[in-house]
């Protein structure tokens, strides 16, 4: 491509028209939104469907903070925990981030839902049950919560890790000459620097995470998806199931983008003139 | 005490990288209180190395290092108390960039030595008034240029009171208009009486300040001497051939 493109009258210039650098594509959009909220209240086979689909908002909506709350603890540790200096912890934490981002999403989801989380509960309950008369239960949408939080928790130690070893070592050696303990280095000097690199990403993960509770459904979990599924199985109108719960999906993540953006913005703008 | 025991003792001192990389060979070196020494030596011949072993921030493979009294290799030693009495300034500066100026200075004052955030903020304003740049307190570190941004470092050491500054080529990452400035500041630094070890190849700054100027080749501490004697007058071929090459 080149800088400067030449105007009718045939002089050079690097000025784009308006119409060049508008964003069109969020007209589009909106545009299809708009066209597919009006469906909904004036089509009767579009309304049922709404009505029958948006129960799992819900459901979608507190399975993605849930996970992305857990995912967020596990990615902290397992991400410091791949520098950390006990050799046991540095290679336990690979361990699992390897594995996991090494097999995926749909065999993981039934690896770790059928087959991990029950055994694991069973064996905990085993002993609960001895010690406490007790036992502990998870639902079956926690499962998959938890599931998706045991996933993303890799991707995001990743994220955690990349963003901390992105910060040069002349910064960690300027806070320890100065007589600052290995701690406070990381807590007042690489993690404020680290979280610029951290939290788009993050940020990223997070409508990641949303959208990947449509998975859930594959375990039976009312969410989204599944309703879409259930409604388009039982009256035959999978167009207006499958529209609908797109463009649920979409409001939800174009918000997110959204919001995204302006925090981002916002966290440009705190650092003021530097850089 | 009755022999003044010296501010700086490394006994035998050698760090080995990878088992292969012998980068300082059995260094010894004492230093004075109030005494400024200067090393200089070829490209990778173990200068920054044994300038980082002083404050351990690298950790010699054998050796012992004593600072102001302190065994710094012995496992019992509180490193970080031994690190606020240990000044280092960075070639690449180091400073924070996600603090202001004035942030940068009060930052470990506070975490470290526990001060308030107004008298923190007072020593801090002193040490710039100290290095002529108290107008630049509240700005970022990248709207400084890079002769400003050393001082503020030079400041960010100086404001924990250190007993031992250490310079790891101070000036080699600045503009030739700048290095003056940053010169000034060591030079007055050193007419105080601050204890001071300095790799440069600054060797104007040498003359005017080195009490002693060591040679380091290939990990091995060479020659000691007056700078002037080294100059002039040194006693090892290895010297003489490197002062060809860099003095006109
Ligand atoms: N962390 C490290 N890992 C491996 N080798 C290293 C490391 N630090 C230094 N070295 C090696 O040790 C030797 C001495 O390095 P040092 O940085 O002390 O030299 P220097 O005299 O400061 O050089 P320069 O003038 O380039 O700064 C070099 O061969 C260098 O490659
Ligand atoms: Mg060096």
């Amino acid at each position: 491509m080149s800088d400067f493109r030449s105007t009718r009258d045939g002089r050079v210039t690097d000025e784009r028209p308006w119409w060049d650098t508008f964003p069109w594509w969020s007209l589009i959009i909106v545009g299809v939104l708009v066209w597919m909220g009006w469906q909904i209240v004036i089509d009767e086979d579009y309304a049922l469907a709404w009505e029958r689909i948006i129960p799992g908002l819900g459901l979608t909506i507190r399975s993605t903070v849930y996970a992305f709350g857990i995912a967020l603890a596990i990615a902290l540790v397992a991400g410091t925990g791949q520098m950390s200096r006990n050799v046991v912890i540095r290679n336990l934490a690979r361990t699992y981030v390897e594995f996991v981002r090494g097999i995926p999403m749909l065999p993981l989801i039934f690896t770790v839902a059928l087959i991990l989380v029950p055994e694991g509960t069973d064996l905990l309950n085993k002993r609960l049950d001895a010690w406490f008369g007790w036992e502990f239960n998870l639902s079956f949408e926690m499962r998959a919560t938890v599931t998706l939080a045991v996933i993303y928790g890799a991707y995001m130690a990743e994220i955690f890790r990349g963003g901390i070893q992105s910060i040069p070592p002349g910064q960690t050696e300027a806070g320890r000459s100065l007589g600052l303990t290995r701690r406070q280095t990381m807590r007042s000097v690489v993690l404020p620097q680290a979280m610029r690199a951290i939290i788009p990403p993050m940020g990223n993960d997070f409508i990641a995470i949303l959208k990947d509770t449509s998975l859930l459904s594959v375990l039976g979990a009312l969410e989204i998806t599944q309703r879409a599924r259930q409604f388009s199985a039982s009256t035959f109108k999978f167009r207006e199931g499958y529209f609908v719960s797109a463009f649920i999906y979409l409001c939800l993540t174009l918000g997110l983008s959204v919001l995204l953006g302006v925090l981002e913005r916002r966290m440009t703008r705190d650092r003021k003139g530097e850089r | 005490m009755n022999a003044p025991e010296p501010m700086i003792r490394l006994s035998g001192v050698s760090k080995t990288f990878q088992k292969t990389i012998h980068a300082v060979k059995g260094a010894d070196l004492e230093v004075a209180e109030g005494e400024v020494v200067v090393i200089v030596g070829p490209s990778g011949s173990g200068k920054s190395t044994v300038l980082r072993c002083i404050n351990l921030l690298e950790v010699p493979t054998t050796g012992t290092v004593v600072v102001d009294g302190h065994t710094l290799t012995d496992a019992g030693t509180d490193l970080d108390h031994v690190r606020a009495e240990v000044g280092m300034v960075f070639q690449q500066f180091n400073l924070f960039p996600h603090l202001t100026v004035v942030e940068n200075i009060t930052l470990a004052q506070r975490m470290v030595r526990g001060r308030s955030k107004d008298e923190a903020r007072a020593m801090a304003m002193r040490q710039l008034e100290r290095v002529g740049i108290p107008d630049k307190a509240d700005s970022f570190p990248r709207q400084l240029s890079g002769g400003q941004q050393q001082r503020v470092a030079i400041a960010r050491s100086l404001a924990m009171e250190p007993k031992v500054m250490l310079f790891d080529e101070p000036t080699s990452a600045l503009d030739p208009e700048m290095v003056k400035e940053v010169l000034d500041v060591m030079l007055e630094l050193a007419g105080e009486g601050m204890t001071m070890v300095v790799v440069t190849h600054e060797m104007g700054f040498a003359k005017a300040a080195a009490d002693r100027l060591v040679f380091i080749d290939e990990g091995e501490i060479v020659e000691v001497g007056p700078p002037e004697e080294v100059f002039t007058n040194p006693s090892h071929e290895r010297t003489r051939a490197f002062f060809d090459k860099i003095l006109y």
